[in-house]
């Protein structure tokens, strides 16, 4: 652990948005009033009544919330150790947590007066999410789409269609995240007088990560409530998959001061991590991209490396600064998992609890797989079961028929 | 502290007119043809001279100057290799201000003061890091001051009055106006919009106020050279460079001639420009 321990790991960023040395703005002049007028419409909103209580409504109402916290007695009994609840993300309205972000910035933008939406996306859930409340809320939506995340995510991409957004198939650099929120940016520069860009995860220019955050912790927050009153006191263990890592940062932060709950993400390791992979901690280190200073994929250059995942979602060279700091820091630790241990996790929980988990999440299933057979039976582990793998079954179908690898 | 970039708009405001500022990525097509064009570009009429650092994540840029960027990785291009052919042109030109342009991230790799110190060493005069606002100052634009190197910062159509000061605050050498909300290569500035903009940064400062994104033509950097003390073409000449390569893009024996006749034909177009900016 950093002797430097903060006395708490709940009150980044400071006012310049850095969690330790990560976070920052490091975007172009022509963004950054728009950024500080973000900054300041947020800081409003938060401190608003009104806001929060329309956001709750919605969050009832509209997307479903509270999500269940719902004990596993397969998997727990199967895996013969840690008693193992999963926070039902992926029952929420668009299939995953993504919504939660999405409601929050989309009442953020409203506030603004914008009327135009981007976004990008991997695995289509946050564009899903996007184009949902764009068209809920009358509002003109694109999301940029890598052409590979758009050929192997067409469910997710008819979804958005139907839901009215436009999707652009993005053909830069790998063709995959990393590329669409380049050129997500640069649909910002070039309209940022009428455009808000709804990010999908806790990374981008400050204050997004903390923005996004906040609007995930509901997961936490409810997790907490829910586990109280099921076993009458705190988890022992969290676990969540992490891209840029919204839906881990959404379980963890409202535990970061709860000592006593050992915290775990999990990074897509790819074909593994001496391979094509998309685990930033594990292989990468500090470096400077789309807005901030966080753990990224590079070569001894600075150059951005090509990320690889069989998971949409998770195929970024990047991660959240708070989850840098939060690893640096030792509160939280950092693992991995394989493609094939996320896809044998993904068939584990579809025979055993009848869920079919997305790809992202199978990565943290197949950690848990791992960690809850060493812990004893009265350990209380919650997996965010961030969403849901409607959009994965003709992928993961026709690997499992051995068409592709 | 004087450096060539101060030195150069001394001697243009003596001779009463505004700069022409070149813009290629250092490595494109190839590192031996970049420096042959760099080492083409005094003559022809380049009065300061950018060079693109190459990275694989350009966010500012529109689709000509990433794939000049790939051209250069591809051919092996680093930031230790940009210095190095810093050094190669300084061989032959002590007197041409050098700037280099790109993002922060492989400096950062490269380390901050080790750069600083080999960049200077080099010849270099100074930097435009795209994705450094003010706000970030302490990263790269407090140590490159301290190092003897210009800091040139954008100013966009976005950076309004209140916080031009913050902008201008640590910027030197000159200002280098952005004139459109956009990409580079994308829309085309009005240069009478252009004119009034480089009027009111000036109200705020006495630093030259170069203007780039969006002039291609003669016609259109002298245009803007009436109103600004110098017009910045880019990803016309990257354009040109690229038209010049064969199908595996590779340099032909046209391609340094390609890029310094359109260097001199947009210079003629700077030098004729009816009065240039005070």
């Amino acid at each position: 652990m950093n002797p430097n321990l903060p006395n708490s790991f709940r009150t980044g960023p400071d006012e310049r948005g850095h969690f330790g040395i990560f976070g920052g703005r490091f975007v172009a002049e022509t963004l950054m009033p728009l950024i500080l007028d973000l900054e300041k419409a947020y800081a409003d909103a938060k401190a608003d009544p009104a806001f929060q209580a329309e956001m709750n409504g919605y969050l009832k109402h509209y997307v479903g919330r509270p999500s269940p916290l719902y004990l596993a007695e397969r998997l727990t009994e199967h895996l013969g150790g840690a008693k193992i609840y999963f926070k039902r993300e992926e029952l929420n309205h668009t299939g995953s947590h993504k919504v939660n972000n999405v409601l929050g910035q989309i009442m953020v933008a409203r506030r603004m007066g914008k009327k135009r939406i981007i976004a990008e996306t991997g695995a289509g859930q946050h564009g899903v999410a996007t184009a949902t409340l764009c068209a809920r809320f009358g509002l003109e939506c694109v999301v940029y789409m890598g052409a590979v995340d758009v050929e192997r995510q067409q469910p997710n991409v008819i979804r958005m269609e139907m839901l009215g957004a436009k999707v652009v198939p993005v053909q830069s650099g790998s063709r995959t995240l990393k590329d669409a929120m380049n050129d997500a940016l640069r649909d910002w520069v070039t309209n940022v007088h009428n455009t808000f860009y709804c990010i999908g995860t806790v990374a981008g220019p400050h204050p997004y990560p903390m923005m996004v955050r906040d609007f995930q912790s509901v997961i936490g927050d409810e997790t907490r409530e829910q586990m109280q009153e099921a076993e009458g006191r705190l988890p022992d263990s969290l676990i969540a998959c992490i891209g840029g890592g919204s839906n881990a940062m959404g379980l963890f932060h409202p535990f970061l001061d709860d000592p006593s709950v050992e915290i775990f993400g999990v990074e897509a390791a790819g074909h593994g991590l001496t391979q094509l992979h998309a685990a930033s901690i594990a292989g990468g280190r500090a470096g400077v991209l789309h807005g901030n200073r966080t753990y990224l994929l590079m070569d001894d250059d600075g150059q951005i490396q090509d990320a690889h995942s069989i998971s949409a979602g998770l195929d970024y060279p990047g991660i959240g600064p708070e989850h840098s700091w939060l690893h640096e820091t030792g509160r939280v630790t950092y693992l991995s998992a394989t493609d094939d241990e996320a896809l044998a996790a993904f068939q584990l929980l579809s025979r055993l609890e009848g869920i079919i988990p997305a790809l992202e999440p199978a990565h943290a299933i197949a950690k848990v797989m791992e960690l809850a057979p060493k812990r004893p039976k009265d350990h209380l582990m919650v997996v965010n079961l961030s969403g849901r793998g409607d959009k994965d079954v003709p992928q993961v179908g026709d690997i499992l028929k051995g068409k592709k690898k | 502290m004087t450096t060539r970039i101060d030195a150069r708009f001394a001697e243009l405001a003596k001779q009463g007119r505004s700069a022409f500022v070149t813009f290629l990525m250092a490595g494109d097509p190839d590192p031996k043809t970049s420096l042959d064009i760099i080492k083409a570009l005094p003559k022809a009429g380049a009065d300061i001279i950018e060079i693109g650092m190459p990275f694989t994540d350009p966010m500012a840029d529109g689709p000509s100057i990433q794939a000049a960027g790939l051209r250069a990785l591809k051919a092996g291009m680093t930031l230790k290799k940009t210095l190095e052919m810093v050094r190669g042109f300084r061989k032959d030109d002590d007197a041409t201000p050098l700037v280099l342009m790109g993002y922060y991230n492989p400096i950062y790799i490269y380390g901050v003061d080790k750069f600083l110190a080999d960049a200077k060493a080099a010849g270099v005069d100074g930097l435009i890091i795209v994705d450094l606002p003010p706000e970030e100052d302490t990263e790269l634009c407090l140590p490159a001051m301290k190092a003897g190197l210009n800091f040139i910062r954008l100013a966009t159509p976005t950076t309004d009055d209140k916080r031009l000061p913050a902008v201008l605050a640590n910027t030197s050498g000159f200002v280098y106006y952005v004139s459109i909300t956009g990409i580079t290569g994308s829309a085309s500035a009005d240069s009478k919009v252009v004119g009034e903009a480089v009027a009111r940064i000036k109200r705020h400062t006495k630093l030259p106020v170069c203007v780039g994104f969006g002039i291609r033509t003669p016609d259109a950097a002298r245009a803007i050279a009436e109103s600004a003390n110098g017009a910045v073409v880019g990803t016309a000449l990257v354009d040109a460079l690229r038209a010049s390569l064969d199908a595996e893009g590779r340099a032909t024996s046209k391609t340094v001639g390609a890029v310094a006749d359109l260097v001199a034909a947009l210079a003629q177009g700077v030098r004729g420009a009816k009065q240039a900016a005070e």
